[in-house]
């Protein structure tokens, strides 16, 4: 099995990147678990066709300890296996530690286990690395692929390289690694090449580049994957693409993370600044 | 130091400088040029100054250390020993249970009309993950409700203490504790004391002090009856000893409206500002509160010390000079003369046994200070002393205040503004005559530290830790060590008898007249019988294991 976690800033298309290329994935015959590490569960929304999720920690706290895994998972699009950790209200708690109590839960009750025959287990994690909670995935091994969704703009390349602080704390111990970066993209001059630039700085590759286009927006809202909205869609295309690309993927790095002034000059030499 | 003392400890080649020395040789250079400044070799001026130590600042990490956490020093030290208060721990049960009873206050529940005594239960609201993530405000609120609910009659108050995991995840326990009040109609009131916070449990006492100004003191103006009135701060009533102060203050014709906060109840507190005269005998932990209830109410505060025969009787000296009453003074006087000849009986008898024995001290906020005066009447020598969590006033005294430069970590702790009441403030002298006390010998808001009354060539050392406390008891043999419950073991496995002076042991009380009698007794009993001595570990005759440190 492969266990890939998806970083990224904030609003930047995780979510959505990472139920498209799943559903992909579960295309091509893959079996396929989605984790979803943030307290708004809303990780699996279009996988599952609305937010009926009962999330792991809510579940946790209505059961106690008796939680069986049926109680935290469902099935959604083309088999897809999905979980929600879940978390407190904005402004109280630690959300941090909801992530690491949901993921330990899940190892125990088995969603890892050899007989679920899984390919492949994502981990879909809130904004940037906030703290140590946000890490989880990326901790003892639990994950061993990143990719960061990033774009052209400049600070979703600032936290996708604060991302890559985060990979090389934990690549010595944990063995975890860079797979690359998707660019979301934004539509912002020169992205494709400043990303490949980019990535190139890193030390790794810009594994796919994803072009905008409102049928993404227009799927969302039907709450499902542009592969199932819209099978011929040719964004379908490119989200099958990526998911081809990530399945053949060789490329696993310890990333270089850059200087700020190092990352602020290359944003210049692309025209960014003119 | 005598200079019989003198002669013996450099007879051993003992100079304090080589003390000194010897403690600092292992230490890497940064850490060595830190503690070198919180190691100092007294010496007292002709006007009473002394070097300057450092104090209050962080422990060197990896040193062992004698200090608490800063909710040790809310709930622990100031708030624990009030029996009316249902004290409620928020957070997960090993602090409230580890704090439960653990001081060996007592308090006399029996004093209470309405029977309330709450010091034998443990309150906690036993946090767990749950809450951890999804925010502990609920449980708190439940936890207030239910020993509201259980407790019959009802309790006059509720304190919540916030411990570190609190503080972490953002409960505002201020505002559960305001709602809280509103439903039950009873005060509940929230200290954020949070163990992480300070250097040590002195951030604590500082927060217990605003949290019970702000919330309790002032809120009942009832006059109650006496002429004489005072209170108490800074006296914990461990082992008995406020039984021991309070049997003297009667006799003595004074009032004690309350203390801060040794067999207390809430109450006292609410009716403090009522007293015309505030004692202070830990100035560490509670000069906070006697500073603020000078500003907003006019009592004044003079340091005293009734720890030892020669001290409590100096400070009944002190409370009768600023009442200025012949007729107390000479109550005040007759209370002395009766009560000393039991206490000379006892010293004469015990002196000859404890003359000239060494003592080290490194306890509290004041107790290291106190306790000196006690060893004195036994004819014992303190040779090195110093705080846990004291500041440099505990050391060279108040004079030093404006030049204490205030850090990071006391600034994170809030400093109350507080002025005049515009109904209550009362000066209780006017300037006039507190000048003219003050000539006469009784001084107000001074406390002159430690280090003064100590003699030149002692060791004073702050942050004391625990390789300083070998080396200490192995370069100068002391007869006995007094410190606290962590400290224990390690000085009697170097075969030295240990007094706990936090808890007293078994013992205590030690304060007033019969307790400077109880004091002589035990002093002697453990200074005088070598059980610890013959006690050897298996290794000490047999080494069973050879082996060279990483830097040798």
């Amino acid at each position: 099995m492969r266990k890939i976690a998806i970083y990224g800033k904030g609003g930047i298309g995780k979510s959505t990147t990472t139920q498209n290329t799943v559903a992909g994935l579960a295309e091509m015959g893959r079996k396929v678990m989605v984790v979803g590490c943030d307290p708004k569960a809303d990780s699996t929304r279009l996988l599952l066709g609305g937010l009926a999720q009962r999330t792991v920690l809510d579940t946790l706290r209505a059961e106690g300890e008796d939680v069986e895994l049926e109680d935290v998972r469902k099935v959604g699009f083309s088999g897809v296996l999905c979980t929600e950790s879940g978390g407190p209200e904005p402004g109280v708690g630690c959300a941090g530690r909801g992530i690491i109590t949901s993921i330990n839960l899940l190892e125990q009750l088995g969603a890892y286990a050899e007989s679920e025959k899984l390919d492949y287990a994502f981990y879909d994690v809130l904004g940037d690395v906030v703290c140590g909670g946000f890490a989880m995935p990326i901790r003892e091994g639990k994950a061993k692929e990143i990719y960061i969704v990033v774009s052209g703009e400049m600070m979703a390349m600032y936290a996708a390289n604060n991302i890559s602080k985060g990979i090389v704390k934990f690549a010595e111990a944990g063995g975890v690694r860079l797979g690359g970066l998707i660019c979301n993209s934004r539509n912002v001059d020169f992205e494709k090449d400043m990303i490949e630039a980019f990535a190139d700085k890193l030390g790794t590759q810009m594994i796919h580049f994803v072009p905008r286009d409102n049928i993404v927006q227009r799927a969302e809202i039907n709450r499902k994957t542009v592969i199932e909205y819209d099978p011929k869609n040719s964004q379908a295309e490119e989200y099958r693409t990526l998911a081809k690309k990530i399945e053949n993927n060789q490329m696993f790095v310890v990333p270089k993370p850059l200087e700020i002034e190092e990352l602020e000059k290359m944003l210049i030499e692309h025209g960014l600044a003119t | 130091m005598d200079a019989l003392e003198d002669i013996v400890l450099e007879a051993e080649g003992l100079t304090p400088e080589k003390v000194k020395l010897e403690m600092l040789a292992k230490y890497p250079t940064k850490v060595a040029r830190k503690r070198a400044r919180q190691i100092v070799i007294n010496k007292v001026g002709e006007a009473g100054d002394v070097p300057e130590i450092q104090a209050n600042v962080r422990t060197t990490p990896g040193l062992i250390g004698q200090r608490g956490c800063c909710y040790a020093g809310c709930k622990g030290v100031v708030l624990g020993p009030s029996r009316d208060i249902v004290n409620i721990t928020h957070g997960p049960i090993g602090c409230g249970f580890y704090s439960w009873l653990t001081r060996r206050n007592q308090t006399d529940a029996d004093a209470s009309p309405d029977g309330h005594n709450f010091m034998t239960y443990c309150f906690s609201t036993d946090m767990q993950e749950k809450e951890i993530i999804f925010g502990g405000e609920k449980k708190l609120k439940q936890a207030i409700q239910e020993a509201y609910d259980l407790l019959d009659p009802k309790p006059k108050a509720i304190g919540v203490f916030a411990t570190c995991p609190v503080g972490l995840i953002g409960d505002d326990v201020h505002s559960v504790c305001k709602e809280m009040k509103e439903k039950l109609g009873i005060n509940v009131f929230g200290f954020s004391c949070e163990g992480y916070k300070g250097v040590s449990q002195s951030a604590g006492h500082h927060i217990a002090n605003n949290g019970i100004f702000t919330h309790v003191v002032g809120t009942d103006d009832t006059i109650r009856e006496g002429k004489f009135k005072i209170n108490l701060l800074g006296e914990y009533n461990i082992g008995g000893d406020a039984f021991e102060l309070e049997r003297i203050f009667e006799k003595c014709g004074l009032t004690l409206i309350s203390t801060f906060s040794g067999n207390s109840t809430i109450s006292g507190f609410a009716n403090c500002h009522t007293a015309d005269l505030n004692l202070i005998m830990c100035h560490r932990s509670i000069n906070y509160v006697a500073d603020m209830l000078e500003k907003k109410y006019g009592l004044p505060w003079i340091k005293i010390n009734f720890i030892s025969a020669s001290a409590t009787a100096k400070s009944l000296r002190k409370i009768a000079a600023y009442f200025g009453d012949p007729e107390l003074t000479a109550r005040v006087e007759a209370v002395i003369a009766e009560e000393m000849p039991a206490v000379e009986k006892a010293r004469d008898e015990i002196y000859p046994r404890t003359q000239g024995k060494r003592v080290m001290l490194f306890v509290g906020g004041s107790r290291a200070h106190h306790y000196q005066d006690l060893f004195r009447e036994l004819g014992m020598i303190t040779l090195s002393a110093g705080y846990e969590f004291g500041h440099r006033d505990d050391y060279e005294g108040r004079n030093v205040l404006p030049s204490i430069q205030v850090d990071a970590d006391s600034r994170n702790i809030q400093e109350l503004e507080v002025h005049p009441d515009p109904e209550k403030y009362n000066p209780r002298k006017s300037p006039e005559e507190m000048e003219r006390l003050a000539r006469e010998g009784l001084p107000f808001n001074k406390y002159d530290g430690m280090m003064p009354e100590m003699p030149d060539d002692t060791v004073i050392i702050d942050d004391l830790s625990q390789y300083e406390t070998d080396k200490l008891i192995e370069l100068y043999k002391p007869d006995i060590f007094c410190a606290g419950i962590k400290e224990k073991y390690i000085v009697q496995k170097h075969g030295i008898p240990m007094k706990q002076l936090h808890s007293y042991d078994y013992g205590g009380p030690y304060a007033g007249f019969k307790g400077a009698v109880n004091f002589y007794k035990d002093i002697d009993r453990m200074v005088n019988s070598k059980i610890w001595s013959y006690m050897k570990a298996p290794w000490q005759k047999n080494p069973e294991l050879m082996a060279t440190y990483a830097w040798e």
